[in-house]
């Protein structure tokens, strides 16, 4: 459907609707003008319906018809006061977007002294600080928690942030840059690399004997010399690349499902895993906050 | 296909007790549904972790039995009825009124099998896939030629003021249907709407405010217009009153259904012009309210021992606080705070159970006892009893959603002063569920009243036997 981008619309509109509003009045105006006639005496317009429907005379109650005028009234003004004529902005000079970037301007104003004064301290300094430990919990509880939990342990596709078994890195630069930039988590489909069926699920028990977990030892061996295709990303002993955010594989923590049909699954299928960047919603200073707070997920002693 | 009988002396009344008792059951069969997903919220183990038995899937399946099978069913039946009766002649076409019930029928069992299957076209109120949409569309113009031909060989001279309405809304809700679900095809079960971004929203709200408006508001103000002069055996208050608010509330309806889309990617003069009009929308639906409610002058005390015109009269009542409540929370600050809360929901049903729910079981029990020759229902107790689990279900029902529905609004604009939000989404969630308590025990209210109306009704019907109708005489001024 094409935009309606013509300067006939805006006129239009204009017409319509305040022949809209008018035509309202008028035929309020009209109907009270008509004068009743009662053939029978009875107060009743005459016609009947059904051996007993009719219709009585009775004027249109007088705070009713105020009541309409009242709103007729009011809709013009408000016509006038803001933008709701075609291209007409109103003598407010009010916008919803106008109102947003005033209320957030506003805010951001207020809470940036609060912010500002963690800016300079140290990730570690802030992980104890209370005051900024209070603000990150909020911060990830309305922001984080959607996907990470309540608890921060994530679940299925979902990262745990406090198991100290980091896809990105944990330090508080690489904490801060995956809050700051998102991260996107892509391996590709692999069957074909690895080779047939059979080759796949040996290299699945390959991958399940690094972590020590429940696999066919027969097949693990056999699936060893495949292996090659994927340790070019998870590395040789399977212990994955920080720099590529390639999972570590021998931890025996399972981002996408524990057990042989998860793994298989993954090999034929791949996966793509995105955190969206929060760089809009937050200000540098605000992320730091919020860093200090993931970061103490795993490294704070005194929650371990 | 049989040519119109115009010159039969009698009513067809047999189209009109299937639409009456199936009107009925859906009733029973939507607001069951309604119960359960009342009580999913409560307990979300009762979605049985299975796809076809999950809230997504049962909540529209809840909002299309009520509205199109329950509603719709009232109104076919309803609108046969009055037609006839005023325009004192007998239905234009009848194999077509006949096609128009099986039809509708069909809709509705094929909406009951898809919807939990999960095929949906994502519009509220519109979600029925596209060759569902088609047969719609088909039984809808049927309905249309039966009703206008019936009108058209009418034996009086004036069309009486229920038909102005039942004409408006046929017609508009043509209008409504064609457009809004205008969509390409991808296969059988899949299409993607004809508007994109921000044009589909548009149109989708136009639909969804105007499907309140004409099927459940201008029908049913079709309904009163008949019914309750009929019971209270007194003229209609005001002529001139129905003529201004008839005119007014189709004109204004269309222009409302911006104040949807309040704060979002509508343009601002589309949210103001909604606005207004919203505004502009009160003293329209309360002309209708009080011409309802004075046609009782000199008869209020008809109320005392009439159960059927109790359910009228509480309806009226319900219409006028909902169609209060409605402009209101169109305005842009009170929507701010409204908006996408349990409110909202509240406001729905104070109208759907309120105003339209009461005012077809009134129609149903004024109808039912005269289709099958009988002198009156089955149980006048069991009406009474219905009319009191009906009341106290409703204010139960709305009550508790106004307290959650501020509540949350309430909770999710609270700011700390590090401007983090005070509460997360999940205690939101949380707070509320005493509210969802009262809220389901409210419906189960409504659903028991609405079980005990389908006994009676069957009671009714097996003790009495389809009765045939004579037209009466034309009186002499119609």
């Amino acid at each position: 459907m094409s935009d309606f981008t013509s300067s006939f619309w805006p006129i239009f509109i204009t017409v319509i609707s305040l022949a809209g509003v008018f035509g309202c009045a008028l035929l309020l105006w009209v109907t009270s003008k008509i004068k009743a006639s009662s053939p029978n005496g009875d107060n009743t317009n005459g016609h009947v319906w059904d051996e007993n429907l009719r219709e009585m005379n009775n004027p249109l109650p007088r705070w009713w018809v105020w009541m309409f005028i009242i709103t007729i009234v009011f809709s013009l003004f408000y016509f006038l006061a803001y933008p709701a004529l075609g291209g007409y902005t109103g003598k407010l000079g009010w916008s919803q977007v106008g109102q947003y970037e005033q209320e957030m301007a506003a805010a951001n104003a207020k809470v940036a002294p609060i912010y500002a004064k963690f800016a300079a301290m140290p990730i570690e300094e802030l992980a104890t600080n209370k005051e900024a430990q209070a603000i990150g919990e909020r911060l990830f509880m309305n922001n984080c928690a959607l996907c990470h939990g309540s608890d921060a342990h994530g679940s299925k596709g979902f990262p745990n942030l406090t198991d100290n078994d980091w896809i990105h890195g944990g330090s508080a630069e690489k904490i801060n840059e995956t809050i700051t930039n998102g991260r996107i988590g892509m391996m590709p489909p692999m069957a074909a690399a690895v080779g047939n069926e059979e080759d796949v699920k040996n290299v699945a028990n390959y991958v399940l004997s690094l972590s020590s977990s429940k696999h066919d030892t027969a097949r693990a061996a056999l699936g060893k010399e495949k292996f090659a295709a994927c340790a070019a990303c998870h590395g040789a002993d399977g212990t994955g690349n920080q720099a590529v955010g390639a999972l570590n594989l021998s931890d025996n923590i399972w981002l996408h499902g524990a057990g042989e049909e998860a793994i298989i699954k993954r090999i034929n299928l791949g996966v793509t895993n995105q955190m969206p960047a929060q760089s809009t919603k937050f200000s540098p200073e605000q992320i730091h906050v919020l860093t200090a707070y993931v970061w103490s997920l795993s490294n704070n002693a005194s929650q371990q | 296909m049989q040519v119109s009988n115009s010159q039969s002396n009698t009513y067809n009344d047999s189209v009109i007790r299937q639409f009456s008792i199936m009107a009925v059951v859906w009733g029973v069969v939507g607001m069951l549904v309604g119960v359960i997903i009342a009580a999913q919220l409560v307990w979300p183990e009762l979605n049985l972790g299975l796809p076809w038995t999950s809230f997504g899937r049962l909540r529209p399946l809840h909002t299309n039995a009520v509205i199109f099978a329950f509603g719709g069913s009232t109104l076919f039946a309803t609108s046969y009825y009055v037609v006839q009766r005023t325009c004192h002649t007998t239905l234009f076409l009848p194999s077509l009124a006949k096609f128009t019930f099986w039809g509708w029928q069909l809709v509705i069992v094929a909406a009951a099998i898809s919807l939990p299957l999960g095929f949906t076209q994502g519009k509220e109120y519109a979600e029925l896939e596209w060759p569902i949409d088609l047969l719609i569309a088909v039984v809808w113009v049927s309905y249309a030629i039966v009703f206008f031909g019936t009108i058209g060989t009418r034996k009086v001279k004036h069309i009486y003021v229920a038909n102005w309405f039942f004409g408006a809304f046929i017609l508009t809700v043509a209008l409504l249907h064609i457009v809004n679900s205008a969509a390409m095809p991808a296969s059988m079960m899949k299409s993607y709407s004809a508007y994109a971004g921000v044009q589909d929203a548009m149109v989708q709200w136009w639909y969804g405010h105007n499907a309140v408006g004409f099927f459940l508001t201008a029908g049913f103000l079709g309904i009163m217009y008949y019914f309750v002069p009929k019971q209270a055996d007194r003229p209609v208050y005001s002529y001139s009153l129905s003529i201004v608010h008839f005119w007014a509330l189709i004109f204004t309806y269309m222009w409302a259904g911006p104040h949807h889309l309040h704060y979002t990617a509508l343009p601002d003069w589309t949210q103001s012009l909604g606005m207004a009009f919203s505004l502009i929308l009160l003293a329209p639906s309360w002309g209708g309210m009080i011409n309802g409610m004075m046609t009782l002058s000199g008869a209020w005390h008809k109320l005392r021992t009439d159960p059927i015109l109790r359910f009228m009269i509480v309806s009226l009542s319900f219409y006028g606080m909902s169609t209060f409540e409605g402009p209101m929370m169109a305005i842009k600050t009170v929507n701010s705070l409204s908006h996408y809360t349990d409110w909202t929901v509240g406001h729905v049903h104070s109208g759907a159970l309120g105003w339209v729910g009461l005012v077809s079981m009134g129609a149903i029990y004024y109808m039912i006892p005269r289709l099958f020759g009988q002198k009156q229902m089955h149980s006048i107790k069991a009406i009474e009893l219905h009319f009191w689990l009906a009341t106290v279900g409703i204010v139960l029902y709305i009550a508790a959603l106004w307290i959650s529905g501020v509540m949350e609004g309430l909770m999710w604009r609270a700011i700390n002063t590090d401007g983090t939000l005070t509460y997360t989404f999940v205690e939101s969630v949380k707070a509320k569920q005493p509210y969802y308590i009262i809220r389901m025990l409210g419906g189960l209210l409504y659903l028991s009243g609405m079980t005990i109306m389908l006994w009676n009704v069957i009671k009714t019907a097996t003790s009495g036997k389809a009765a045939t109708a004579t037209i009466p005489p034309v009186a002499a001024h119609a």
